[in-house]
């Protein structure tokens, strides 16, 4: 562990429904070392997706700071905001979100589409991270014809394409059986241990958990120090 | 992979509902463009007309007289070039359904005033020669399978009796406008019977024409030629051959706004059709928008996802539906050929087609572009889960 990659300062965000103002998050503050596997953790409603969301820059926090590599991205316009995820944020989501028109080897490239990388240099690239989660085989295959595993791997190759500096995985193994659950995390981990990815996972599984350097319980919108019992 | 690849793929994505949209765009397009031509068709007599001519008929009503003797008076006329005449003769062949336009001409001075109607140099000479003889369009003479030399007879409606005239010359317009169903015979021979039969009509012309040195003169030799015979017992009304033209297309105009609305109307239709699959598919894709969005695409690549299908689908049908509009305008052509002597796609109408195409691929593509560029990731990501 070094210094921290993450720093969040007093964050607040909260959703209007109708007239109702409704709090999400109140006053968090955390940092995230450089190169953890954080799970984040907490019963429904509790704001795990809603922190990730703002962590991965695809939401505006209502006051607060968030710092990631050193720059406030709260404080980014939409079109700054884009620009730095593609550069910075691999995305891993519960239902994959795969586009169902494009092969798995188009749907990795997907990223490097908004870089100034060549025909050659985009296909070397897809092709190494197809590799690495072991999808070779499988590149001009469509979603509908994978099974939901290799679905979920296709997503990681696709988040680990663009050599992001920060992962961010929203419940990645929700959706499949343990087999493949088992998998997902072992590359996850793989990807933490040999490319130093720095890994924020909403989850709540604790078997999911485990594989984790750290967790961090949210509760209400607030940070605590360890789970309630029915929690989870 | 590129964004015409991605685009292809989106529009045959729901391939039944694509080929509905691409199909009924297609036929707005093929009536949108049948209905313009059909406008255009009804105002095909008043693109064929010359600045350089005038008609003259009486003041009074076109189906009153005016006497030949007129035309030495209006030689004299400063500005005035060639004059010559003719009149309507309403006759029939064989029956009421096989209409066209037939008139009888003074035809030396009727040809030099019209070159637009292209005629063989010994046709011409042999009409001229024969009193009998009768030169036809080259539509008209398909359509009713005549040969130079064959005897045609016409019945009178106006003036009584059949007539029979022969075959000496076939014309073919030289513009596009030109129209090729005419029948024009001599006046003299029309004369002749009319000094027999109906006395009171003989050396009378239905209209004359004017041929005119500059047509920017036109008003002031046409006030020359009224004046000329003001207070005679046939007062004359002159206007330029467009005017003239015009008078008849306006006592039809209802109709040809009628048929410009629907024209229209058929545009409006098929705008809310293509919106309608347009925001059927954005909103099935919300997710996928919000995924892209993710992935750091911004909203105006979002934006030309969904124009650009937008214009995938307006852009299939309107190529067809152009594509189609030939065969049908020639059919439509050869079935009502004798109330739209020329009935062509025109250049402008295809232009028409693709500005009414790109129209409605704009306005298709509009809300559901504002709603997709709009929505939030978070709320994009949902949508699907």
């Amino acid at each position: 562990m070094s210094e921290p990659i993450v720093l969040v300062k007093n964050l607040l965000k909260s959703y209007r429904r109708g007239s109702e103002i409704i709090p999400v998050l109140e006053d968090i503050s955390f940092a995230i070392d450089r190169g953890d596997f954080l799970a984040l953790m907490g019963p429904s409603g509790s704001g795990k997706s809603t922190l990730l969301n703002l962590l991965a820059g695809i939401d505006y926090p209502d006051s607060g700071e968030i710092i990631v590599g050193g720059i406030d991205i709260s404080a980014l316009s939409e079109t700054q905001l884009s620009m730095w995820r593609a550069l910075n944020v691999g995305f891993i989501f519960q239902f994959y979100n795969l586009i169902p028109v494009l092969t798995a080897f188009e749907n990795v490239e997907l990223p490097l589409l908004l870089s100034p990388l060549s025909r050659k240099q985009r296909r070397s690239h897809v092709e190494a991270a197809l590799e690495i989660v072991n999808l070779m085989d499988r590149l001009n295959h469509y979603p509908s014809e994978l099974s939901g595993g290799q679905q979920q791997r296709v997503a990681i190759a696709r988040a680990i394409v663009s050599d992001p500096s920060i992962i961010v995985a929203d419940e990645p193994t929700g959706d499949l059986d343990r087999a493949s659950a088992v998998d997902i995390l072992e590359l996850m981990s793989n990807l933490n241990r040999e490319f130093s990815k720095t890994i924020i996972m909403v989850t709540h599984d604790p078997r999911a958990a485990k594989r984790a350097r750290s967790i961090m319980y949210l509760d209400k919108g607030t940070l605590k120090d360890a789970p309630a019992e029915s929690a989870f | 992979m590129h964004l015409l690849n991605l685009l292809f793929r989106n529009v045959l994505r729901h391939k039944l509902r694509s080929a509905l949209t691409i199909a009924a765009v297609a036929v707005a397009i093929l009536a949108f463009g049948i209905l313009r031509t059909v406008v255009g068709a009804w105002y095909v007599g008043v693109e064929a007309s010359s600045a350089n001519r005038l008609v003259t008929r009486n003041a009074i009503s076109l189906i009153f007289y005016l006497p030949i003797s007129y035309k030495e008076k209006m030689q004299t006329i400063p500005g005035v070039k060639n004059v010559s005449y003719g009149n309507w003769f309403g006759g029939i062949y064989i029956d009421e359904k096989n209409f066209f336009p037939n008139f009888a001409i003074e035809p030396k001075g009727y040809l030099e005033l019209y070159p637009e109607l292209v005629l063989k140099e010994e046709d011409k000479k042999a009409f001229i020669k024969d009193r009998k003889g009768f030169i036809a369009g080259k539509k008209l003479v398909e359509r009713f399978g005549w040969n130079i030399g064959d005897t045609v007879t016409l019945k009178g409606t106006i003036f009584q009796g059949n007539w029979d005239f022969i075959l000496r010359g076939i014309y073919r317009g030289r513009d596009k406008s030109t129209d090729e169903t005419t029948f024009l015979f001599h006046w003299d021979y029309l004369n002749e019977r009319v000094r027999k039969n109906m006395p009171a009509l003989a050396d009378h012309a239905g209209y004359f024409v004017i041929g005119i040195k500059d047509p920017s003169m036109a008003a002031e030799i046409s006030r020359a030629v009224d004046m000329t015979f003001k207070n005679s017992l046939a007062e004359t009304l002159t206007e330029t051959e467009r005017a003239f033209n015009l008078s008849f297309v306006a006592m039809t105009e209802a109709i040809v706004i009628a048929i410009e609305l629907v024209s229209y109307v058929v545009i409006f239709i098929i705008m809310a059709v293509a919106a309608n699959t347009m925001a059927m598919t954005a909103r099935e894709r919300r997710a996928e928008y919000a995924i892209f969005k993710t992935l750091g695409f911004r909203g105006i690549h979002i934006a030309s996802m969904i124009y650009g299908e937008s214009f995938l689908i307006t852009m299939l049908g309107c190529a067809i539906g152009v594509a189609v509009s030939y065969p049908v305008a020639n059919a439509f052509s050869s079935e009502l050929g004798a109330y739209f002597p020329v009935f062509n796609i025109s250049g402008e109408t295809i232009f028409m087609d693709v500005v009414a195409s790109v129209v409605v691929a704009l306005a298709a593509g509009f809300f559901p572009t504002l709603r997709a560029v709009k929505t939030n990731i978070a709320q994009g990501l949902r949508s699907k889960t």
